[in-house]
Protein backbone atom coordinates (compact mmCIF):
# COMPACT_ATOMS: atom_id res chain seq x y z
CA UNK A 1 0.00 0.00 0.00
CA UNK A 2 2.31 2.45 0.87
CA UNK A 3 4.57 1.41 -1.81
CA UNK A 4 2.19 2.35 -4.49
CA UNK A 5 3.67 5.66 -5.12
CA UNK A 6 7.01 4.38 -6.28
CA UNK A 7 6.19 1.16 -7.90
CA UNK A 8 6.55 2.54 -11.26
CA UNK A 9 9.27 1.62 -13.34
CA UNK A 10 11.83 4.39 -14.11
CA UNK A 11 13.79 4.65 -17.62
CA UNK A 12 17.01 5.53 -16.19
CA UNK A 13 19.10 4.16 -12.94
CA UNK A 14 22.05 5.26 -12.49
CA UNK A 15 24.31 2.93 -9.77
CA UNK A 16 27.71 1.04 -8.85
CA UNK A 17 28.93 -2.35 -10.09
CA UNK A 18 31.45 -3.06 -7.29
CA UNK A 19 33.86 -6.63 -8.50
CA UNK A 20 34.69 -7.90 -5.36
CA UNK A 21 37.23 -9.63 -7.58
CA UNK A 22 39.58 -6.48 -7.04
CA UNK A 23 38.40 -5.24 -4.16
CA UNK A 24 41.63 -5.15 -2.24
CA UNK A 25 40.08 -3.80 0.96
CA UNK A 26 42.19 -0.45 0.38
CA UNK A 27 39.60 2.29 2.04
CA UNK A 28 40.45 4.57 -0.97
CA UNK A 29 37.01 5.05 -2.10
CA UNK A 30 35.73 5.24 1.44
CA UNK A 31 37.75 8.64 1.74
CA UNK A 32 37.51 9.97 -1.44
CA UNK A 33 33.85 9.91 -0.79
CA UNK A 34 34.02 11.55 2.49
CA UNK A 35 36.54 14.01 1.24
CA UNK A 36 34.31 14.83 -1.80
CA UNK A 37 31.19 15.02 0.31
CA UNK A 38 32.60 17.09 3.43
CA UNK A 39 33.68 19.63 0.76
CA UNK A 40 30.36 20.35 -0.74
CA UNK A 41 27.36 22.83 -0.70
CA UNK A 42 25.71 20.32 1.93
CA UNK A 43 28.01 21.67 4.62
CA UNK A 44 30.68 18.97 6.46
CA UNK A 45 29.89 15.87 7.45
CA UNK A 46 30.25 15.53 11.62
CA UNK A 47 33.80 14.14 12.65
CA UNK A 48 33.60 13.56 16.36
CA UNK A 49 36.32 12.75 18.78
CA UNK A 50 38.43 12.87 15.72
CA UNK A 51 41.76 12.78 17.40
CA UNK A 52 40.53 11.03 20.82
CA UNK A 53 39.99 7.48 21.88
CA UNK A 54 36.51 6.74 19.90
CA UNK A 55 36.59 8.62 16.38
CA UNK A 56 33.06 8.33 15.15
CA UNK A 57 31.80 10.56 11.79
CA UNK A 58 29.23 10.40 8.93
CA UNK A 59 30.33 8.08 6.01
CA UNK A 60 28.32 7.18 3.06
CA UNK A 61 30.73 4.54 1.98
CA UNK A 62 32.16 1.37 3.95
CA UNK A 63 34.63 -0.92 3.26
CA UNK A 64 34.13 -3.94 5.02
CA UNK A 65 35.78 -7.44 5.53
CA UNK A 66 34.61 -10.72 5.20
CA UNK A 67 36.00 -14.72 5.41
CA UNK A 68 34.12 -17.09 3.58
CA UNK A 69 35.03 -20.91 4.47
CA UNK A 70 37.41 -23.00 6.20
CA UNK A 71 41.05 -23.39 6.24
CA UNK A 72 42.48 -23.92 3.93
CA UNK A 73 40.23 -22.90 1.58
CA UNK A 74 39.30 -19.76 3.09
CA UNK A 75 38.62 -16.29 0.98
CA UNK A 76 38.96 -13.08 2.38
CA UNK A 77 36.27 -10.69 0.92
CA UNK A 78 36.47 -6.90 1.03
CA UNK A 79 33.19 -5.77 0.81
CA UNK A 80 32.15 -1.68 0.05
CA UNK A 81 28.71 -1.14 1.25
CA UNK A 82 26.62 2.21 0.16
CA UNK A 83 23.25 3.58 -0.02
CA UNK A 84 22.31 0.64 -3.04
CA UNK A 85 19.81 3.17 -4.64
CA UNK A 86 16.51 0.61 -4.71
CA UNK A 87 14.11 0.68 -7.14
CA UNK A 88 11.77 0.13 -4.14
CA UNK A 89 13.47 1.80 -1.99
CA UNK A 90 11.87 1.19 1.50
CA UNK A 91 13.49 4.32 3.01
CA UNK A 92 11.08 6.94 1.01
CA UNK A 93 7.38 6.27 1.88
CA UNK A 94 7.72 6.28 5.27
CA UNK A 95 9.26 9.95 5.13
CA UNK A 96 6.98 12.11 7.34
CA UNK A 97 7.81 14.87 5.79
CA UNK A 98 8.84 13.69 2.13
CA UNK A 99 12.43 14.74 2.64
CA UNK A 100 13.69 11.29 1.60
CA UNK A 101 13.06 11.11 -1.88
CA UNK A 102 13.60 8.82 -5.45
CA UNK A 103 14.53 11.08 -8.32
CA UNK A 104 12.10 10.15 -11.49
CA UNK A 105 15.25 11.59 -13.63
CA UNK A 106 17.59 8.99 -13.15
CA UNK A 107 16.47 7.24 -9.90
CA UNK A 108 18.91 8.18 -6.98
CA UNK A 109 17.87 8.24 -3.92
CA UNK A 110 17.87 11.56 -1.95
CA UNK A 111 17.63 13.22 1.26
CA UNK A 112 16.56 17.10 1.00
CA UNK A 113 18.49 18.19 4.15
CA UNK A 114 16.21 21.29 4.70
CA UNK A 115 13.05 19.35 5.31
CA UNK A 116 14.45 16.56 7.20
CA UNK A 117 13.61 17.06 11.21
CA UNK A 118 15.74 13.91 11.98
CA UNK A 119 13.87 11.33 13.06
CA UNK A 120 15.72 8.79 12.24
CA UNK A 121 12.89 6.53 10.91
CA UNK A 122 14.56 5.99 7.39
CA UNK A 123 17.56 4.67 9.07
CA UNK A 124 15.03 1.84 10.78
CA UNK A 125 13.29 1.19 7.15
CA UNK A 126 16.67 0.31 5.31
CA UNK A 127 17.49 -3.35 5.97
CA UNK A 128 21.40 -2.53 4.43
CA UNK A 129 21.92 0.11 7.08
CA UNK A 130 22.80 2.83 4.31
CA UNK A 131 21.72 5.80 6.05
CA UNK A 132 23.67 7.90 8.56
CA UNK A 133 22.63 10.42 11.15
CA UNK A 134 25.03 13.68 11.07
CA UNK A 135 25.14 14.04 14.49
CA UNK A 136 26.37 17.84 13.70
CA UNK A 137 23.72 18.92 11.39
CA UNK A 138 21.44 16.88 13.16
CA UNK A 139 19.77 15.40 9.82
CA UNK A 140 20.12 12.32 8.09
CA UNK A 141 22.62 11.60 5.46
CA UNK A 142 23.41 9.03 2.85
CA UNK A 143 25.25 8.00 -0.70
CA UNK A 144 24.10 10.40 -3.07
CA UNK A 145 25.65 8.90 -6.02
CA UNK A 146 28.05 12.45 -5.98
CA UNK A 147 25.24 13.46 -7.81
CA UNK A 148 27.17 17.38 -7.25
CA UNK A 149 29.42 15.84 -9.25
CA UNK A 150 28.52 13.38 -12.49
CA UNK A 151 26.05 16.03 -13.72
CA UNK A 152 28.96 18.90 -13.30
CA UNK A 153 29.70 20.28 -16.98
CA UNK A 154 33.09 22.41 -15.39
CA UNK A 155 34.41 18.85 -14.97
CA UNK A 156 36.38 16.73 -18.14
CA UNK A 157 33.47 14.35 -19.22
CA UNK A 158 35.31 11.09 -17.76
CA UNK A 159 35.38 12.88 -14.91
CA UNK A 160 31.88 12.86 -14.22
CA UNK A 161 31.71 9.89 -12.15
CA UNK A 162 31.21 9.70 -8.47
CA UNK A 163 34.34 10.04 -6.09
CA UNK A 164 34.60 6.40 -4.98
CA UNK A 165 34.36 5.14 -8.92
CA UNK A 166 37.33 8.04 -9.63
CA UNK A 167 39.46 6.68 -6.87
CA UNK A 168 39.88 3.30 -6.70
CA UNK A 169 42.88 2.45 -7.88
CA UNK A 170 41.56 -1.33 -9.09
CA UNK A 171 38.60 -0.57 -10.97
CA UNK A 172 36.50 -2.33 -8.78
CA UNK A 173 34.20 0.16 -8.83
CA UNK A 174 31.54 0.28 -11.98
CA UNK A 175 29.41 3.18 -12.46
CA UNK A 176 26.56 3.47 -15.11
CA UNK A 177 22.61 3.17 -15.93
CA UNK A 178 21.37 -0.32 -15.23
CA UNK A 179 18.49 0.14 -17.61
CA UNK A 180 20.22 0.78 -20.46
CA UNK A 181 21.44 -2.64 -22.02
CA UNK A 182 24.02 -1.69 -23.59
CA UNK A 183 26.50 0.40 -20.57
CA UNK A 184 29.26 -0.66 -19.22
CA UNK A 185 27.76 -2.05 -15.82
CA UNK A 186 24.29 -3.60 -17.30
CA UNK A 187 26.94 -6.07 -19.63
CA UNK A 188 29.23 -6.53 -16.43
CA UNK A 189 25.83 -7.88 -14.56
CA UNK A 190 25.11 -9.90 -17.22
CA UNK A 191 28.31 -11.49 -18.26
CA UNK A 192 29.54 -11.70 -15.07
CA UNK A 193 25.97 -12.73 -12.94
CA UNK A 194 26.05 -9.56 -10.66
CA UNK A 195 23.84 -10.10 -7.91
CA UNK A 196 21.87 -7.40 -5.39
CA UNK A 197 22.13 -7.56 -1.64
CA UNK A 198 19.17 -9.06 0.69
CA UNK A 199 16.96 -10.03 -1.95
CA UNK A 200 14.65 -11.56 0.29
CA UNK A 201 13.27 -7.95 1.36
CA UNK A 202 12.24 -6.91 -2.48
CA UNK A 203 13.91 -3.72 -2.50
CA UNK A 204 15.03 -4.47 -6.18
CA UNK A 205 18.78 -2.39 -4.93
CA UNK A 206 20.41 -0.81 -8.16
CA UNK A 207 23.58 -1.33 -7.05
CA UNK A 208 24.65 -4.57 -7.88
CA UNK A 209 27.91 -6.98 -7.12
CA UNK A 210 29.99 -9.35 -9.21
CA UNK A 211 30.90 -12.51 -7.39
CA UNK A 212 34.02 -13.94 -6.37
CA UNK A 213 35.46 -15.83 -9.00
CA UNK A 214 38.10 -18.85 -7.26
CA UNK A 215 41.04 -18.77 -9.49
CA UNK A 216 42.31 -21.97 -10.35
CA UNK A 217 46.11 -22.72 -9.53
CA UNK A 218 48.60 -21.99 -12.28
CA UNK A 219 50.08 -25.87 -12.72
CA UNK A 220 45.70 -26.97 -13.00
CA UNK A 221 45.85 -28.33 -9.49
CA UNK A 222 43.97 -27.88 -6.28
CA UNK A 223 46.14 -27.01 -3.47
CA UNK A 224 45.56 -29.77 -1.44
CA UNK A 225 46.78 -31.80 -4.15
CA UNK A 226 50.46 -29.61 -4.52
CA UNK A 227 53.82 -31.16 -4.73
CA UNK A 228 56.46 -29.29 -4.62
CA UNK A 229 58.27 -32.24 -6.54
CA UNK A 230 55.74 -32.30 -9.04
CA UNK A 231 55.51 -29.05 -9.58
CA UNK A 232 59.47 -28.63 -10.16
CA UNK A 233 59.46 -31.63 -12.83
CA UNK A 234 57.01 -30.07 -14.96
CA UNK A 235 59.45 -26.65 -15.61
CA UNK A 236 62.94 -27.17 -17.44
CA UNK A 237 65.90 -27.16 -15.01
CA UNK A 238 68.72 -25.11 -16.35
CA UNK A 239 72.14 -27.04 -17.09
CA UNK A 240 74.28 -27.23 -14.47
CA UNK A 241 77.06 -25.44 -16.43
CA UNK A 242 74.76 -22.63 -16.96
CA UNK A 243 74.51 -22.63 -13.11
CA UNK A 244 77.87 -22.33 -12.89
CA UNK A 245 78.55 -19.67 -15.60
CA UNK A 246 76.33 -17.22 -13.59
CA UNK A 247 78.17 -17.62 -10.92
CA UNK B 1 17.21 -1.10 18.39
CA UNK B 2 18.21 0.83 20.64
CA UNK B 3 15.25 2.04 23.09
CA UNK B 4 14.98 5.78 22.87
CA UNK B 5 13.54 7.35 25.97
CA UNK B 6 11.75 9.69 24.20
CA UNK B 7 9.74 7.44 22.13
CA UNK B 8 9.16 4.90 25.39
CA UNK B 9 7.25 7.97 27.67
CA UNK B 10 5.81 9.09 24.58
CA UNK B 11 3.92 5.31 23.77
CA UNK B 12 3.43 4.57 27.34
CA UNK B 13 2.10 7.73 28.38
CA UNK B 14 -0.37 9.08 25.69
CA UNK B 15 -1.31 5.15 25.56
CA UNK B 16 -2.57 5.39 28.88
CA UNK B 17 -4.11 8.45 28.00
CA UNK B 18 -5.86 7.33 25.25
CA UNK B 19 -6.73 4.13 27.49
CA UNK B 20 -8.26 6.91 29.83
CA UNK B 21 -10.61 8.70 27.32
CA UNK B 22 -11.67 5.29 25.82
CA UNK B 23 -12.96 3.79 29.35
CA UNK B 24 -14.58 7.74 30.15
CA UNK B 25 -16.11 7.34 26.63
CA UNK B 26 -17.41 3.83 27.15
CA UNK B 27 -18.74 4.70 30.80
CA UNK B 28 -20.32 7.70 29.58
CA UNK B 29 -22.66 5.79 26.71
CA UNK B 30 -23.15 2.42 28.70
CA UNK B 31 -24.44 4.82 31.68
CA UNK B 32 -21.91 4.01 34.43
CA UNK B 33 -19.97 7.55 33.97
CA UNK B 34 -18.67 9.31 36.91
CA UNK B 35 -21.69 10.86 39.00
CA UNK B 36 -20.26 14.23 39.10
CA UNK B 37 -19.31 16.26 36.18
CA UNK B 38 -16.39 17.47 37.89
CA UNK B 39 -15.19 14.34 37.98
CA UNK B 40 -15.45 13.61 34.69
CA UNK B 41 -14.11 16.97 33.99
CA UNK B 42 -11.14 16.23 36.16
CA UNK B 43 -10.24 13.05 34.48
CA UNK B 44 -9.96 14.59 30.86
CA UNK B 45 -7.96 17.30 32.05
CA UNK B 46 -5.29 14.62 33.38
CA UNK B 47 -5.74 12.51 29.91
CA UNK B 48 -4.93 16.24 28.47
CA UNK B 49 -2.19 16.76 30.44
CA UNK B 50 -0.63 13.25 29.79
CA UNK B 51 -1.61 13.64 26.00
CA UNK B 52 0.76 17.24 26.27
CA UNK B 53 3.38 15.30 27.91
CA UNK B 54 3.91 12.94 25.64
CA UNK B 55 4.10 15.51 22.78
CA UNK B 56 6.67 17.30 24.08
CA UNK B 57 8.30 14.28 24.93
CA UNK B 58 8.25 12.53 21.19
CA UNK B 59 9.77 16.35 20.44
CA UNK B 60 12.77 15.51 22.26
CA UNK B 61 13.39 12.22 19.48
CA UNK B 62 14.09 14.62 16.43
CA UNK B 63 17.12 16.24 15.30
CA UNK B 64 14.78 19.41 14.13
CA UNK B 65 11.77 19.70 16.20
CA UNK B 66 11.40 23.62 14.87
CA UNK B 67 10.33 21.55 11.13
CA UNK B 68 8.40 19.04 13.14
CA UNK B 69 5.32 20.75 11.27
CA UNK B 70 6.72 19.42 8.16
CA UNK B 71 6.29 15.53 9.05
CA UNK B 72 2.25 16.11 8.62
CA UNK B 73 2.91 16.37 4.69
CA UNK B 74 3.28 12.31 3.61
CA UNK B 75 0.04 10.91 5.38
CA UNK B 76 -0.69 9.23 2.03
CA UNK B 77 2.38 7.02 2.39
CA UNK B 78 3.69 7.01 6.28
CA UNK B 79 2.59 6.09 9.16
CA UNK B 80 4.80 8.32 11.30
CA UNK B 81 3.07 11.17 9.42
CA UNK B 82 -0.22 10.06 9.87
CA UNK B 83 0.33 9.53 13.39
CA UNK B 84 1.26 13.08 13.37
CA UNK B 85 -1.94 14.30 12.76
CA UNK B 86 -4.19 12.12 14.32
CA UNK B 87 -2.21 13.18 17.87
CA UNK B 88 -3.09 16.84 18.00
CA UNK B 89 -6.68 15.91 16.45
CA UNK B 90 -6.61 13.58 19.46
CA UNK B 91 -5.33 16.09 22.30
CA UNK B 92 -7.93 18.62 20.75
CA UNK B 93 -10.90 15.65 21.17
CA UNK B 94 -10.06 15.33 24.31
CA UNK B 95 -9.72 18.74 25.63
CA UNK B 96 -12.92 20.11 24.00
CA UNK B 97 -14.76 17.05 25.88
CA UNK B 98 -12.58 18.34 28.92
CA UNK B 99 -13.74 21.84 28.25
CA UNK B 100 -17.10 21.00 27.99
CA UNK B 101 -17.32 18.82 30.74
CA UNK B 102 -15.80 21.77 33.15
CA UNK B 103 -18.68 23.63 31.04
CA UNK B 104 -20.98 21.62 32.12
CA UNK B 105 -22.58 21.37 28.66
CA UNK B 106 -21.95 17.71 28.81
CA UNK B 107 -25.51 16.82 27.55
CA UNK B 108 -25.95 19.41 24.56
CA UNK B 109 -27.00 17.39 21.31
CA UNK B 110 -23.24 17.85 20.09
CA UNK B 111 -21.58 17.11 23.25
CA UNK B 112 -23.15 13.81 22.76
CA UNK B 113 -20.72 13.07 19.98
CA UNK B 114 -17.46 13.45 22.05
CA UNK B 115 -16.99 10.41 23.29
CA UNK B 116 -17.80 8.11 19.92
CA UNK B 117 -14.77 10.63 18.85
CA UNK B 118 -12.71 10.19 21.51
CA UNK B 119 -13.05 6.51 21.28
CA UNK B 120 -12.95 6.65 17.22
CA UNK B 121 -9.10 9.08 17.98
CA UNK B 122 -7.82 6.74 20.28
CA UNK B 123 -8.13 4.03 17.96
CA UNK B 124 -6.83 5.54 15.06
CA UNK B 125 -4.07 6.84 16.96
CA UNK B 126 -3.45 3.18 18.17
CA UNK B 127 -3.20 2.14 14.72
CA UNK B 128 -1.02 4.36 13.93
CA UNK B 129 1.92 3.98 17.04
CA UNK B 130 1.16 0.54 15.76
CA UNK B 131 1.66 0.06 12.08
CA UNK B 132 5.02 2.69 12.32
CA UNK B 133 6.81 -0.61 14.27
CA UNK B 134 4.29 -3.32 11.56
CA UNK B 135 4.92 -1.60 8.68
CA UNK B 136 8.88 -2.45 8.59
CA UNK B 137 9.09 -6.07 7.07
CA UNK B 138 11.96 -6.37 7.62
CA UNK B 139 12.10 -5.79 11.27
CA UNK B 140 10.62 -9.64 12.16
CA UNK B 141 9.79 -8.88 15.82
CA UNK B 142 7.29 -6.04 14.71
CA UNK B 143 6.28 -6.87 11.39
CA UNK B 144 2.80 -8.49 12.55
CA UNK B 145 -0.80 -7.67 13.73
CA UNK B 146 -0.17 -8.51 17.24
CA UNK B 147 2.24 -5.15 17.58
CA UNK B 148 -1.08 -3.35 16.97
CA UNK B 149 -2.80 -5.54 19.08
CA UNK B 150 -0.24 -5.29 21.80
CA UNK B 151 -0.24 -1.20 21.53
CA UNK B 152 -4.18 -1.17 22.23
CA UNK B 153 -4.71 -3.37 24.69
CA UNK B 154 -1.54 -2.39 27.12
CA UNK B 155 -3.21 1.25 25.94
CA UNK B 156 -6.22 0.23 27.54
CA UNK B 157 -4.95 -1.75 30.11
CA UNK B 158 -2.92 1.36 31.76
CA UNK B 159 -6.24 3.60 31.24
CA UNK B 160 -8.19 1.06 32.67
CA UNK B 161 -5.89 1.00 35.77
CA UNK B 162 -5.30 4.81 35.51
CA UNK B 163 -9.27 5.53 35.74
CA UNK B 164 -9.69 3.00 38.69
CA UNK B 165 -6.88 5.14 40.16
CA UNK B 166 -8.69 8.36 39.29
CA UNK B 167 -12.43 7.12 40.20
CA UNK B 168 -10.96 6.36 43.64
CA UNK B 169 -9.20 10.03 44.43
CA UNK B 170 -12.12 11.53 43.41
CA UNK B 171 -14.41 9.63 45.56
CA UNK B 172 -16.54 7.65 42.18
CA UNK B 173 -16.55 4.80 44.24
CA UNK B 174 -18.90 3.14 41.26
CA UNK B 175 -16.90 4.03 38.72
CA UNK B 176 -13.86 2.92 40.24
CA UNK B 177 -15.02 -0.46 40.65
CA UNK B 178 -16.20 -0.80 37.01
CA UNK B 179 -13.31 0.17 36.11
CA UNK B 180 -11.08 -1.83 38.28
CA UNK B 181 -13.35 -5.08 37.17
CA UNK B 182 -12.47 -4.06 33.65
CA UNK B 183 -8.95 -3.68 34.61
CA UNK B 184 -8.61 -7.49 35.41
CA UNK B 185 -10.10 -8.60 32.27
CA UNK B 186 -8.48 -6.00 29.87
CA UNK B 187 -5.02 -5.97 31.64
CA UNK B 188 -5.56 -10.41 32.06
CA UNK B 189 -5.79 -10.21 28.15
CA UNK B 190 -3.21 -7.89 27.29
CA UNK B 191 -0.76 -10.46 29.10
CA UNK B 192 -2.23 -12.81 27.18
CA UNK B 193 -1.51 -11.07 23.33
CA UNK B 194 1.65 -9.79 24.67
CA UNK B 195 2.56 -13.58 25.86
CA UNK B 196 1.48 -14.26 22.06
CA UNK B 197 3.73 -12.13 20.81
CA UNK B 198 6.50 -12.75 22.86
CA UNK B 199 6.18 -16.49 21.87
CA UNK B 200 6.40 -15.72 17.97
CA UNK B 201 9.43 -13.93 18.63
CA UNK B 202 10.91 -16.62 20.51
CA UNK B 203 10.28 -18.65 17.49
CA UNK B 204 11.59 -16.32 14.79
CA UNK B 205 14.48 -17.19 12.88
CA UNK B 206 15.97 -14.39 10.68
CA UNK B 207 15.42 -14.23 7.07
CA UNK B 208 18.33 -12.49 6.02
CA UNK B 209 21.83 -13.88 6.89
CA UNK B 210 25.22 -13.22 6.70
CA UNK B 211 24.84 -14.92 3.13
CA UNK B 212 22.34 -12.94 1.74
CA UNK B 213 23.47 -10.24 2.55
CA UNK B 214 26.78 -10.43 0.96
CA UNK B 215 25.98 -12.49 -1.84
CA UNK B 216 28.69 -14.81 -0.83
CA UNK B 217 27.82 -18.68 -1.56
CA UNK B 218 29.98 -20.72 0.93
CA UNK B 219 28.94 -22.26 4.22
CA UNK B 220 30.81 -20.30 6.52
CA UNK B 221 30.83 -16.59 5.86
CA UNK B 222 32.13 -14.52 9.05
CA UNK B 223 33.07 -10.70 9.35
CA UNK B 224 36.27 -9.89 10.16
CA UNK B 225 36.11 -6.07 10.20
CA UNK B 226 33.08 -3.43 10.04
CA UNK B 227 35.34 -0.94 8.58
CA UNK B 228 35.92 1.22 11.46
CA UNK B 229 37.32 1.03 15.33
CA UNK B 230 35.31 3.94 16.89
CA UNK B 231 31.95 2.95 16.13
CA UNK B 232 29.31 4.71 13.72
CA UNK B 233 25.67 5.69 13.59
CA UNK B 234 24.61 2.16 12.77
CA UNK B 235 26.81 0.88 15.91
CA UNK B 236 24.65 3.18 18.37
CA UNK B 237 21.19 3.15 16.85
CA UNK B 238 20.48 -0.87 15.67
CA UNK B 239 21.80 -2.56 18.82
CA UNK B 240 20.46 -2.10 22.54
CA UNK B 241 23.95 -2.25 23.94
CA UNK B 242 23.09 -3.81 27.59
CA UNK B 243 24.46 -6.57 28.75
CA UNK B 244 22.22 -10.25 28.62
CA UNK B 245 21.36 -9.87 32.07
CA UNK B 246 19.95 -6.48 32.23
CA UNK B 247 17.80 -7.66 29.15
CA UNK B 248 16.50 -10.91 30.30
CA UNK B 249 15.57 -8.84 33.63
CA UNK B 250 13.85 -6.26 31.55
CA UNK B 251 11.31 -8.93 30.62
CA UNK B 252 10.86 -10.17 33.56
CA UNK B 253 10.24 -6.91 35.20
CA UNK B 254 7.94 -5.92 32.66
CA UNK B 255 6.16 -9.22 32.98
CA UNK B 256 5.69 -8.60 36.76
CA UNK B 257 4.91 -5.01 36.80
CA UNK B 258 2.83 -4.75 33.51
CA UNK B 259 0.33 -7.66 34.47
CA UNK B 260 0.89 -9.77 37.34
CA UNK B 261 1.48 -7.02 40.00
CA UNK B 262 -1.72 -5.07 38.99
CA UNK B 263 -3.71 -7.95 38.64
CA UNK B 264 -2.74 -9.12 42.12
CA UNK B 265 -3.32 -5.65 43.37
CA UNK B 266 -6.94 -4.99 41.64
CA UNK B 267 -8.26 -8.63 42.17
CA UNK B 268 -7.58 -8.06 46.00
CA UNK B 269 -8.92 -4.40 45.31
CA UNK B 270 -11.79 -6.32 44.00
CA UNK B 271 -12.39 -8.54 45.96
CA UNK B 272 -12.60 -6.39 49.50
CA UNK B 273 -14.34 -3.68 47.59
CA UNK B 274 -11.48 -1.23 47.65
CA UNK B 275 -11.45 -0.09 44.47
CA UNK B 276 -8.23 2.96 45.81
CA UNK B 277 -6.34 -0.50 45.18
CA UNK B 278 -5.68 1.03 41.84
CA UNK B 279 -3.50 3.63 43.31
CA UNK B 280 -0.74 1.51 44.30
CA UNK B 281 -1.43 -0.38 41.03
CA UNK B 282 -1.07 2.56 38.53
CA UNK B 283 2.53 3.55 39.51
CA UNK B 284 4.08 0.77 39.35
CA UNK B 285 2.54 -0.87 36.23
CA UNK B 286 3.45 2.40 34.59
CA UNK B 287 7.10 1.55 35.27
CA UNK B 288 5.98 -1.86 33.91
CA UNK B 289 4.99 -0.59 30.97
CA UNK B 290 8.31 1.32 30.42
CA UNK B 291 10.36 -1.90 30.85
CA UNK B 292 7.59 -3.55 28.50
CA UNK B 293 8.68 -0.43 25.88
CA UNK B 294 12.07 -0.62 26.75
CA UNK B 295 11.72 -4.46 26.34
CA UNK B 296 9.73 -4.03 22.74
CA UNK B 297 13.12 -2.28 21.04
CA UNK B 298 15.72 -4.29 22.34
CA UNK B 299 14.07 -7.18 21.09
CA UNK B 300 13.86 -6.05 17.80
CA UNK B 301 16.66 -6.91 15.42
CA UNK B 302 17.44 -5.17 12.75
CA UNK B 303 18.55 -6.90 9.55
CA UNK B 304 21.35 -3.78 9.18
CA UNK B 305 23.12 -5.67 12.25
CA UNK B 306 24.79 -8.14 10.08
CA UNK B 307 26.96 -5.56 8.44
CA UNK B 308 28.45 -4.34 11.70
CA UNK B 309 29.50 -7.55 13.74
CA UNK B 310 33.28 -7.13 14.30
CA UNK B 311 35.68 -4.39 14.65
CA UNK B 312 39.49 -4.75 13.91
Amino acid sequence: MSQAEVQETLAKQLALVIDLNVCVGCHACVTSCKEWNTSGAAGPLADLNAYDEQPTGTFFNRVQTFEADSFPNTQTIHFPKSCLHCEDPPCVPVCPTGASYKRKSDGIVLVDYDKCIGCKYCSWACPYGAREFDEERKVMTKCTLCVDRIYDESLAPHDRKPACVKACPTGARLFGDVKDPDSDVSKAIRERGGYQLMPEWETQPSNHYLPRKITTSACGRSQDEFRLGDFLRTKSVPSATAEEGTR
Amino acid sequence: MKPAFSIILFTTVAGAAQGLACVLAVASLAGFAPQQASSIAMMLWVATAMLLVSLVASFFHLGHPMRAWRAALMWRTSWMSREVIVLPAFIAITAGWAVAASLGVLDAGWAQLLPWAAIVGALLLWLCTGMIYACLRFVQEWAHPLTVINYVMLGLSSGLVTATALGALAGETAFASHAGAGAIIITALAWFTRGLSLRRNARLRPKSTTQSATGIQAARVVQKSMGMTGGSFNTREFFHGASQRVYRNAKRIFLMLAFAVPLSILAVGFLTGAPAAGLLAFPLQLLGLVAERWFFFAQARHPQNIYYQMVS
